[in-house]
């Protein structure tokens, strides 16, 4: 069988001896050498090495994983702690205390298990554990028990470390889709585009073949497949670089999801830019699949807005994780969609055609279009990047987060490219706080003290207003940890209470009220900009200084 | 009761024998379990130590009144009758046993149960109390034996030569590395390594020891030699542009942190091998029951939690104590800048 040749067909039934490569080391090991590579190349190189000598069936689990597909969560962490504890005996405060310093239950969980005799390890695959698990899905727990601890006693550290992580459902890598798309294009002779197209979209990898989910023919018979989304690079350097500002054209940037709406076949699909299917939890949109024409795909945001004035990004956030959206959340957070371009028309691809052209025909589409739901980003009219300059400063009072710059003669491209898409957003809000409490990381993180709670004064007081991860060096966090285990106040459970005395420049996006925080307010997207080595706790900013804030930004 | 031995801000003291063990702060009187700096301190007045350790006092801490002994070989202090005991740690390392009208007390300092080959094979000592370290007491430290950690060294040397690069590997200069460079001394016909290797490895050779021989980098030694070389280096050194000279290479850190993950890839390594010289949690558990002690001190490591562990299930009564050890094999955190008020516990 050739990988590299689609013309011959490769069905499950011939792929009947692969039960004895062992898939699911392969798979521990793929994983042990992505998360401890820090080059693309490298990461690219061990993708490549993998999907050469893997199982069919276990690349097709592999692609899905990487790309989000998990199987959903049937063994509850509660669970697998209580059968750990049945097996090693230790009690729950010392797995507690374990897992604290790991920072990873699933590589807790493989660290705690007795040690696997050689002789009593089992080569199986990939494929052939998720299967089997997902068939015990909907099983007494005792099954499931059963099919989960016979697993762990086949299967050496590493090997545990990927399954557990698989069935509780936090497994995350750090690798890229376009990583993904170029190692399959070495393997597979199909160009990255199209490979991204054929990977995206609503499959399920216990049904789907490697080479049915890789064929022309699959890729045909799904009418809801997305595109992949264009990213645009932050702007870094000044807008007048880019040359005549009659070359560009200007958006707001919406502060909502990212979003691509598709009407193929009379049925309407909605992905978010993580390629979720969200078609069902946006009602709103569901008019529109008698008012779009078939054949179409619309590039957009997904955002909540009355009158085509979008709302704060906090808004969306009350009914984005609910299953089901009642009339409640219909009538606080109306959903609109944002349409900013047009990559398929009348079943065409029209990614290579140019943006004007593109929204010349966005505009035929979506202006006769009279409701609510969908609305057309407007394009901002300016004459000089100076101009612009002074419009992108209104940025909050339009709930937007900066502005779009899009060259006009530009296609539209896959993935993060630079050079035609630019996003210039405005400088965050920022405020000078007081780090209080400190609890340890996870990931690479693990064992280390790097996430921070803050607070601002408020007379004598100190109140808490927000929790920070992100934003310094190692080199700084580091320091601050070292700080943490020396001046430690308090310990509850994983919560070390510091001392008062690290002051941080902490900057955010935009700032909501809220009732479920003791100060009131909310933040959006907040990091650590800068450590205040430079000020004491005495001057920090106060909490009035917040409600100002959000009196000015928060509406 | 009084206590044979009690904790005092300077270090552990016996106050009837007037002498410290592993003391931070000067002191008149000193026994040293082992030469890692946060157990041999500078400015004492009197050493004792075992054979093995003195030469390597006198390369940290330069000349001073050194006193040696032999393991099991008695010395009084007024009426404590002290002896040193192989602890397994690194060469020279040693649990001190004290003992006064018939009460024992041994101090373990830091030790390891699997016989390395060049540290002396570890001996739990029997006693009515046992200071115990507790640097790996999680059950989630529990080490594979050591020649399958050599192996995968070996393998991951021998995958790097292939593809053309250096094979980095970072080890305490004092015992982690002497390990190693035994494991891998087979592989390669030289073996580089950063001065700071050098020079205790050097001296450990000078003292007697029949160990690896290690050619020392210096700037002018010449780039092409290095291609693909096998080269040792403390931790350290991560991350200077002294490791420049080695590109293209890999990194391999030697560390019993290297245990969890998340410690590798913070610190960017390549390979992590999980080669430690402290005793894991199963060590530790088994050296308490084989002391027979009824009471335990648990010091620098995860004190509390091993110190709960050892009450909840009877095996001793536990106490954990705050000392100063415990810096050598802990992770390298950066300190604080300067004009921040240090307040260390």
């Amino acid at each position: 069988m050739t990988i590299g040749n689609l013309n011959i067909i490769t069905t499950d039934d011939n792929a009947g001896n692969e039960e004895d490569i062992p898939g699911l080391e392969l798979f521990a090991q793929l994983v042990s050498e992505l998360s401890s590579s820090t080059k693309t190349n490298d990461k690219l190189q061990s993708l490549t090495d993998y999907f050469a000598i893997a199982p069919d069936n276990d690349k097709v689990w592999v692609i899905a994983i990487f790309s989000g597909r998990r199987p959903r969560r049937t063994v509850s962490s509660r669970l697998m702690r209580e059968w750990c504890a049945e097996i090693t005996n230790y009690p729950s405060w010392l797995f507690d205390e374990c897992y604290s310093t790991v920072g990873d239950l699933a590589e807790t969980l493989a660290l705690l298990l007795p040690e696997t005799k050689k002789e009593e390890r089992v080569n199986k695959s990939l494929s052939h554990y998720l299967k089997t698990f997902i068939s015990v899905e909907k099983q007494d727990e005792s099954v499931r028990k059963i099919f989960i601890i016979e697993s762990w006693n086949e299967m050496n550290r590493d090997e545990r470390f990927v399954f557990n992580k698989l069935i509780t459902g936090s497994f995350r890598i750090g690798v890229s889709q376009k990583t993904i798309v170029n190692a399959l294009a070495k393997t597979i002779e199909l160009s990255p585009s199209v490979i991204a197209h054929r990977i995206s979209g609503s499959w399920d990898p216990s049904t789907t073949s490697f080479n049915g989910l890789l064929s022309e023919a699959a890729s045909l018979t799904d009418f809801s497949k997305p595109y992949p989304f264009y990213l645009a690079y932050a702007l870094e350097e000044e807008p007048e670089n880019l040359g005549d500002p009659h070359e560009w054209q200007v958006e707001w940037k919406w502060d909502g999801i990212r979003g691509q709406m598709i009407k193929r076949n009379n049925e309407l699909f909605v992905w978010s830019r993580g390629e979720e299917l969200m078609t069902d939890k946006f009602p709103e949109y569901y008019i529109l699949k008698d008012l779009l024409p078939d054949g179409i795909v619309l590039d957009g945001e997904i955002i909540p807005a009355v009158d085509g004035k979008p709302l704060p990004f906090s808004v969306l956030q009350t009914r984005i994780g609910r299953k089901n959206i009642g009339k409640k959340q219909l009538v606080d957070a109306p959903i609109s969609f944002f349409a900013y371009d047009l990559l398929e028309c009348n079943f065409d691809d029209w990614r290579h055609k140019t943006l004007t052209e593109r929204r010349k025909k966005l505009e035929e589409v979506i202006l006769p279009i009279k409701i609510p739901a969908i609305k057309i980003s407007e394009i901002i009219n300016f004459t000089s990047w100076k101009e612009l300059s002074e419009i992108r400063n209104k940025s909050r009072e339009m709930n937007s987060e900066g502005v779009m710059l899009k060259r006009k003669i530009s296609d539209y491209k896959v993935g993060r490219k630079r050079g035609d898409w630019w996003k210039w957003k405005i400088d965050p809000l920022t405020i000078d706080c007081v780090m209080i409490y400190a609890q340890k990381g996870s990931g690479r993180r693990s064992n280390l003290y790097t996430d921070y709670t803050f607070a601002v004064k408020d007379g004598d007081h100190l109140v808490a207003f927000t929790k920070a991860y992100s934003g310094l060096t190692d080199k700084e966090f580091a320091q601050v940890d070292n700080f943490v285990k020396r001046n430690s106040i308090e310990k509850f459970g994983p919560v070390r209470t510091v001392k008062p005395e690290l002051v941080f420049e902490i900057a955010f996006e935009g700032i909501a009220a809220s009732n479920r925080h003791k100060s009131g307010v909310a933040l959006r997207f907040p990091r650590m900009n800068r450590w205040r080595h430079d000020k004491t706790v005495d001057e920090i900013n106060t909490l009035d200084d917040l409600k100002q804030m959000l009196s000015v930004y928060g509406k | 009761m009084n206590n044979l031995i009690t904790f005092t801000e300077k270090g552990l003291y016996c106050e009837k024998g007037d002498f410290f063990i592993d003391p931070w702060k000067a002191v008149d009187k000193a026994i040293i379990t082992h030469g890692h700096s946060d157990h041999a301190y500078f400015g004492h007045k009197y050493y004792l130590c075992h054979t093995d350790t003195k030469p390597i006092l006198q390369l940290r801490l330069g000349e001073n009144n050194y006193q040696t002994l032999q393991w099991n070989e008695p010395i009084y202090f007024n009426s404590v009758k002290v002896s040193l005991h192989p602890a397994g740690h690194i060469i020279g390392s040693s649990q001190i046993r004290a003992e006064c009208n018939g009460e024992v007390w041994v101090v373990s300092g830091d030790y390891k149960i699997e016989d390395d080959g060049l540290s002396g094979k570890f001996e739990p000592v029997k006693c009515n109390t046992f200071i115990t370290e507790s640097t790996f007491g999680l059950p989630i430290y529990k080490w594979k034996p050591q020649q399958e950690i050599y192996d995968n060294i070996i393998n991951w040397i021998n995958k790097n030569k292939e593809n053309g690069k250096a094979s980095m590997l970072l080890a305490y200069s004092l015992g982690k590395a002497q390990r190693v460079l035994q494991a891998i001394k087979e592989t390669t016909q030289t073996i580089y390594a950063h001065g700071a290797i050098f020079n205790m490895q050097q001296m450990l050779i000078d003292a007697g020891w029949n160990i690896a021989r290690v050619v020392r980098v210096t700037p002018e030694t010449p780039k092409e030699l290095l291609r693909g070389a096998v080269v040792i280096a403390p931790p350290s050194a991560d991350g200077t542009t002294w490791m420049k000279k080695f590109t293209p290479y890999s990194v391999g850190v030697c560390s019993g942190w290297m245990q969890v993950r998340g410690n590798a890839r913070r610190r960017n390594v390549d390979a992590g091998f999980a080669l430690s010289d402290h005793a894991d949690w199963d060590g530790l558990l088994q050296t308490v029951r084989a002391t027979g002690a009824e009471r335990i001190y648990v010091t620098h490591g995860f004190q509390s939690a091993f110190s709960r562990y050892c009450n909840e299930k009877q095996i001793a009564i536990a106490e954990e104590v705050k000392t100063q050890y415990g810096n050598e094999e802990e992770e390298l955190t950066e300190e604080l800048p300067k004009n921040k008020n240090e307040t260390i516990i």
